[in-house]
């Protein structure tokens, strides 16, 4: 195992909770407890529903928030303090969910994917746009265009492309294609796998899409309620999900073939309101 | 007894002078009782014929070149509009996709439940009381399984999780004992767990009643969990039709091919129909 270049060591984001008067009340532990390391060149998803928590990682992981406790370490070192500087945005990206609303539609996509390379001279940015948007299969004349004259899949591609101005080291990908159709997503993730390949990139996928999660994660971690109840090579927690909440998630999956129909455990859909996680297994066990 | 039969419909949209035809020829049939559904990506027409069997397309800047659509024998498009309005919400009634956008978020469950159910009794001539719209609403709620009636009923849409305010939709179709009942993306919106609630629902439901169903979604493992034939639209046109299953087993266009084959298995990467043995033994699993 090559060591890992992010670590997330019981990480934790709570929120107060203000009564109307203002005082605290309370606090919702929106992470609560999550560790898990991502190696060198690895893809690590994280699986969860609305409110699991997992926005609220990448937005620790970008610097956006910070930590209530516990630590991330970016190659060892604690992004405490980091997250907010030059450096370490070199280092991690992002890709966001919408490409629509991520790109600013009064700039030219070149202007776009410049933004990260003010220190370059002009004919350098140039011919590293150039490169950047040959490295996402898209033309050089696509500088010159503004994002509504793109379709969603090309537009991620340019976002995937600024992501990747500044040669970073790790990738977050926050739902990157759930805005797309299915045909155009297929085509996203085999770019992604193969920049991932040629750049030796290390991601942070987050999906609510399990069937997308087996095909591009190496590693999973399935989050509920802000914790992570299950963690594992990903073959391995599809074929054998140990936490009840797993196992809900792999039964409520829409599937296409008998194949995919057997994999899907045999379990109860849950009707109306969602219990906690503990509540789950005593339901199993009943 | 074919229940709803669109045949060789044309629809095109004149926008700044410019005159675009999006369906071409599209005819689908959908027998009573049965679980029709149509699939298509964004842009396929799919939800434009949806807007035209439901009379909802604005006319201009749509203009219907041709075709024909009966429901029971009648043709929608010529019929005097005051007996095509007594049909819509009643007979035919539709789901919708959005509940934030389909809810009023001012008025109570119960009273929208009740003036949508006061203007369809108004349309079809019947008499019905307060007390008696008000039974009625209780009695759909509790249908969509909601535990307890009378509080949704009492309860503002922002009170209730998604999957509660989808099921009023639901409901909400119901009132007025449809033999019709068009679901655009329904659970679309909504965490898996949750939309594999609202699927097996209305599945139930529409065995139950005895309703014909026609999905309209993009989604093909909806399309294979919800209905027994299927209709697949590509640019406007209907390019395959079939027995679910069969368009499962052997695609006959190139266009669905491509489509089924771009969707990620939970069997997980390069598992194909071919080596489905594999899939079934361990899921890819090392």
């Amino acid at each position: 195992m090559t060591r890992p270049l992010l670590e997330a060591v019981n990480l934790a984001k709570h929120y107060p909770v203000k009564s109307p008067l203002g005082f605290k009340t309370g606090a919702v532990r929106a992470v609560d407890g999550v560790s898990f390391s991502i190696p060198e060149g690895g893809i690590y998803g994280l699986a969860g529903e609305s409110g699991s928590g997992k926005s609220t990682i990448a937005r620790m992981i970008m610097g956006l928030t910070t930590p209530t406790s516990g630590a991330l370490l970016l190659g060892g070192r604690d992004i405490a303090g980091q997250a907010g500087r030059r450096a370490y945005r070199s280092k991690v990206q992002m890709v966001f969910q919408n490409p629509g609303s991520s790109l600013n539609p009064r700039r030219s996509i070149g202007q776009s994917i410049a933004v990260p390379l003010s220190g370059l001279s002009r004919r350098a940015r140039a011919a590293r746009i150039d490169e950047l948007l040959g490295m996402v299969q898209l033309p050089a004349s696509y500088a010159r265009r503004y994002p509504h004259e793109l379709s969603g899949g090309q537009r991620q591609r340019v976002a995937i492309a600024r992501a990747l101005a500044c040669a970073p080291r790790l990738l977050v990908l926050d739902e990157p294609t759930s805005a797309l159709d299915v045909s155009v997503q297929a085509k996203i993730i085999d770019l992604l796998t193969e920049l991932g390949r040629e750049l030796n990139l290390t991601f942070l996928f987050i999906s609510h899409d399990l069937s997308l999660m087996r095909n591009f994660a190496e590693e999973v971690g399935v989050l509920y309620l802000g914790k992570l109840v299950e963690t594992g090579p990903t073959a391995e927690v599809f074929a054998r999900p140990r936490h009840a909440y797993t196992r809900l998630l792999l039964a409520s999956v829409p599937v296409i073939s008998d194949e995919e129909a057997a994999l899907r455990p045999q379990v109860p859909l849950i009707d109306g309101e969602m219990p906690t996680a503990e509540q789950l297994i005593a339901m199993e066990q009943r | 007894m074919t229940l709803l039969s669109v045949r060789d419909l044309s629809v095109s949209f004149t926008t700044y002078g410019r005159t675009t035809q999006v369906l071409h020829d599209v005819s689908l049939d959908v027998p009573a009782c049965s679980q029709i559904a149509l699939v298509g990506e964004s842009g396929s027409g799919k939800s434009v014929t949806m807007k035209a069997i439901m009379g909802l397309l604005s006319t201009p800047p749509a203009r219907i070149n041709s075709g024909q659509i009966f429901y029971d024998g009648e043709d929608l498009l010529t019929m005097p509009p005051a007996r095509r309005m007594a049909l819509r919400g009643t007979a035919m009634s539709m789901v919708f996709q959005d509940p934030m956008s389909s809810l009023n978020p001012v008025f109570t469950i119960g009273d929208q439940l009740g003036t949508i159910l006061k203007y369809a009794d108004r349309r079809l001539g019947r008499q019905r009381g307060r007390a008696g719209r008000r039974a009625r609403v209780a009695e759909v709620l509790a249908q969509v399984r909601m535990r307890e009636p009378e509080r949704v009923a009492g309860s503002y849409p922002m009170q209730l999780s998604g999957g509660m305010r989808q099921r009023v939709l639901i409901a909400m179709a119901l009132l007025s004992e449809p033999t019709l009942l068009i679901a655009d993306e329904p659970g679309t919106a909504l965490d898996v767990t949750t939309q594999a609630q609202i699927l097996k629902l209305l599945k139930d439901l529409v065995e139950a009643k005895d309703l014909a169903l026609l999905m309209i979604t993009h989604n093909l493992g909806v399309v294979r969990e919800t209905s027994s034939y299927v209709y697949v639209m590509h640019k406007g046109r209907v390019v395959e039709e079939a027995p679910t299953e069969r368009l499962f087993a052997a695609p006959a266009e190139q266009y669905t091919r491509d489509l089924i084959a771009a969707v990620p298995r939970l069997t997980g990467p390069a598992l194909t129909a071919a080596t489905g043995e594999a899939a079934r033994q361990g899921g890819g699993a090392p």
